[in-house]
């Protein structure tokens, strides 16, 4: 009997999977055909689960010569219609920044996986860290928002992968999950869901009768719908920034008009991207904010500093990206102070800090291992003297 | 319909419709390129080749890369990408394996496409992946003022090999047959028919198919390089091409000195089976049973 239901999901129910699996297990439901990619550590079993997976309901996993190729192929098989995936790690993310680029400016849906490991350059490609989380943002050159799911769970790695591909295609954007070693090579407990139980966002197609009497690029509209190829709308599709024709201009007024509707197709749907979770806040006098895999040390760090009489919270950042500043105001303007766990030396503290209404302080720790409970909790003893 | 074109400092020139308009942007005209730059020539050849395909012009898709070659995709009334330097023919791998029913052409220049982009030109051609790739060669970087490639000769002079370039150039046909291609040609901008006719052959190549197009550039190469006018260079097309379809692809390095030839031809044409048959393949025995296969869930 096949283990598969008639899309070519796994059949609903309970499995012991490794995150990696989980993630292209989302991507077959999701409705993802296209994978092109290059191995990497940690996220290979990725790619090898693509390979294996995507031929059997219809999908192709392409293996391309390097992470810069990956990304500028997604765009092209997105422009073909389908819906696309790569995932990389450190190293090949750098590489992918110029064609992350060209996707932001062509709008084209991608979902790309940083399965985020320790230090600068090669690192240590087999232990863990989260130092990519301003690459996230700030990477491609030019004025882009961006959209990140953090998982800290198999199960959530699963369903944020399912999110990322329904927000590609309603924003018309490369989406991020950024996971982490831990959470990536991670076996857990993951409940496939029903079919109805999800819900699964199809693209908005152009139709090449609706260009008689409208530009391809109605800048008046936050979503547009894609032109895609060999349908006879004849669009010109371009890196250089482009008018509501689509031909390159050097106008600014033209640039004002395309870099604010890039931005503000993001920035002006937040509060409908925010996902977050609260712990302990009722009472807190100080909360931990994290996010990933250090949010499991984090709430383990809160649970220790209550039993030793400081009354903590947890904030836990499911979109880093956009940045949920009114989340970070709203918990901040009641506590005392905010101590930021994550495994770097000070990423996503800067834009708390930036938001802030209380001091906020990091708890940081060198890439290579999870975060441990007690840095944390020696932080909050450090900001709550008993 | 009567059109207005206005070249930069000539008269008015009043054109009847040509037959060719409905391939053609015509209300971005005039283009960007120099005077005497023979990108026009191959601009107008793909489109010769197009009109004249047996395969409908909504299924053509043009994608080209950065530089002054990579403008060609903006000018066409196709479904046209302009993408990032170097990275067309990965662009193009992506959109051709999910629509195999597409004819796509990529269409750069020879700093795109063998020197950012020589990478992506092997590992295509070591696929054999179902596309064509037309090279416009002025043999420098033409847009950023004039800059040695991966392609200017030995000795030849730019604002960056002052002195005369002491880099080795690729001989790109050589490289592109030895990766695997299943087409591959080199013709002068002199060579119209011939062109069209490499073209046309390219769209009916299942598999890679890859066309070198050498091409005057007056302002950047030819006024250092013994070129300096852009009929000096197209002399030198006419009086030192050898067409020779059999050539040793080993001894056809592009070296620019008058006294040198130019081995032009369609040198290599043969079958291997293209990546998209072999992906084809693949999903035919890998598929489960009772699984619907396809996009949309």
């Amino acid at each position: 009997m096949s283990q598969y239901v008639e899309d070519g999901s796994l059949i609903p129910g309970d499995y012991f999977l490794m995150g990696n699996f989980a993630c292209i297990e989302a991507a077959i439901m999701a409705g993802c055909r296209f994978y092109a990619g290059y191995p990497i550590t940690p996220s290979s079993e990725i790619f090898e689960r693509a390979s294996t997976r995507f031929p059997q309901v219809g999908g192709y996993a392409v293996e391309m010569e390097d992470e810069i190729g990956s990304v500028a192929a997604l765009i092209g098989a997105s422009y073909a219609g389908a819906k696309v995936m790569t995932a990389t790690s450190g190293p090949g993310f750098s590489l992918m920044m110029e064609n992350i680029g060209l996707a932001y400016m062509m709008e084209a849906p991608l979902v790309i996986v940083n399965v985020q490991r320790a230090g600068p350059s090669t690192g240590i490609a087999t232990l863990v860290g989260q130092g990519d989380m301003m690459q996230a943002k700030w990477g491609t050159h030019g004025d882009v928002e961006t959209i990140v799911y953090c998982p800290n769970s198999v199960q959530e790695f699963f369903d944020l992968t399912i999110q990322a591909f329904n927000s590609a295609e309603k924003f018309r954007t490369p989406v991020y999950v950024m996971a982490d070693q831990v959470i990536a090579m991670m076996w857990e407990r993951l409940r496939i869901p029903r079919r109805e139980e999800i819900e699964i966002k199809q693209r908005a197609v152009l139709d090449s009768k609706a260009l008689a009497t409208q530009p391809p690029f109605d800048y008046s509209k936050d979503f547009l719908p894609m032109p895609i190829a060999g349908m006879g709308c004849r669009v010109n599709i371009d890196s250089l920034t482009h008018d509501s024709r689509g031909y390159p201009s050097t106008e600014h007024y033209v640039s004002e008009i395309l870099t604010r509707h890039l931005v503000g197709k993001i920035i002006d749907h937040a509060r409908e991207i925010w996902k977050w979770e609260e712990f302990f806040l009722e009472d807190a006098e100080v909360v931990v904010v994290s996010y990933g895999c250090s949010s499991r040390s984090a709430l383990r760090a809160v649970k220790i500093a209550r039993s030793r009489g400081i009354k903590a919270g947890l904030l836990r950042l499911i979109t880093p990206w956009p940045f949920p500043d009114e989340i970070i105001e709203r918990v901040s303007s009641r506590v005392n102070t905010l101590v930021v766990a994550e495994i770097n030396y000070g990423q996503l503290v800067h834009p708390i800090r930036e938001h802030s209404r209380c001091p906020v302080v990091g708890a940081n720790w060198a890439p290579g291992t999870l975060i441990e409970p007690s840095a944390i909790v020696d932080a909050l003893q450090v900001v709550v003297p008993s | 319909m009567t059109q207005s074109l206005l070249p930069i400092g000539g008269p008015e020139i009043k054109t009847e419709s040509h037959q060719w308009d409905p391939l053609i942007r015509s209300e971005r005209y005039p283009n960007i390129w120099c005077p005497g730059c023979g990108i026009g020539i191959v601009l107008s050849s793909y489109i010769n080749a197009v009109n004249k395909s047996s395969i409908p012009s909504e299924k053509h898709v043009c994608i080209s890369g950065i530089g002054c070659t990579g403008r060609i995709a903006g000018y066409l009334n196709l479904d046209s990408y302009h993408t990032t330097h170097g990275r067309g023919i990965a662009f193009a791998t992506g959109m051709s394996v999910i629509r195999p029913d597409l004819e796509i052409t990529v269409v750069a220049g020879d700093g795109d496409i063998s020197t950012i982009g020589g990478n992506h030109l092997i590992h295509a051609a070591r696929r054999n992946t179902d596309l064509n790739v037309i090279m416009v060669n002025n043999l420098n970087y033409g847009m950023t003022g004039g800059q040695h490639g991966a392609t200017t000769p030995l000795g030849a002079k730019t604002h960056t090999s002052p002195y005369g370039n002491v880099e080795s150039p690729f001989n790109v046909p050589y490289l592109v047959s030895a990766s695997g291609a299943s087409f591959v040609a080199r013709w002068t901008t002199i060579h119209v028919r011939q062109l069209f006719r490499a073209i046309r052959r390219m769209m009916e190549i299942e598999g890679f198919a890859f066309l070198e197009v050498v091409s005057p550039c007056p302002p950047t190469f030819g006024e250092f390089n013994n070129y300096p006018e852009a009929l000096d260079m197209m002399k030198y097309f006419r009086d030192q091409s050898v067409v020779d379809d059999n050539a040793d692809l080993r001894d056809i390095t592009i070296t620019a000195r008058p006294e040198d030839p130019i081995v032009v031809g369609n040198f290599v044409d043969r079958r291997r089976p293209s990546y998209q048959e072999l992906l084809g393949r693949l999903l035919e025995k890998s598929s489960i049973q009772n699984v619907r296969r396809g996009a949309n869930p």
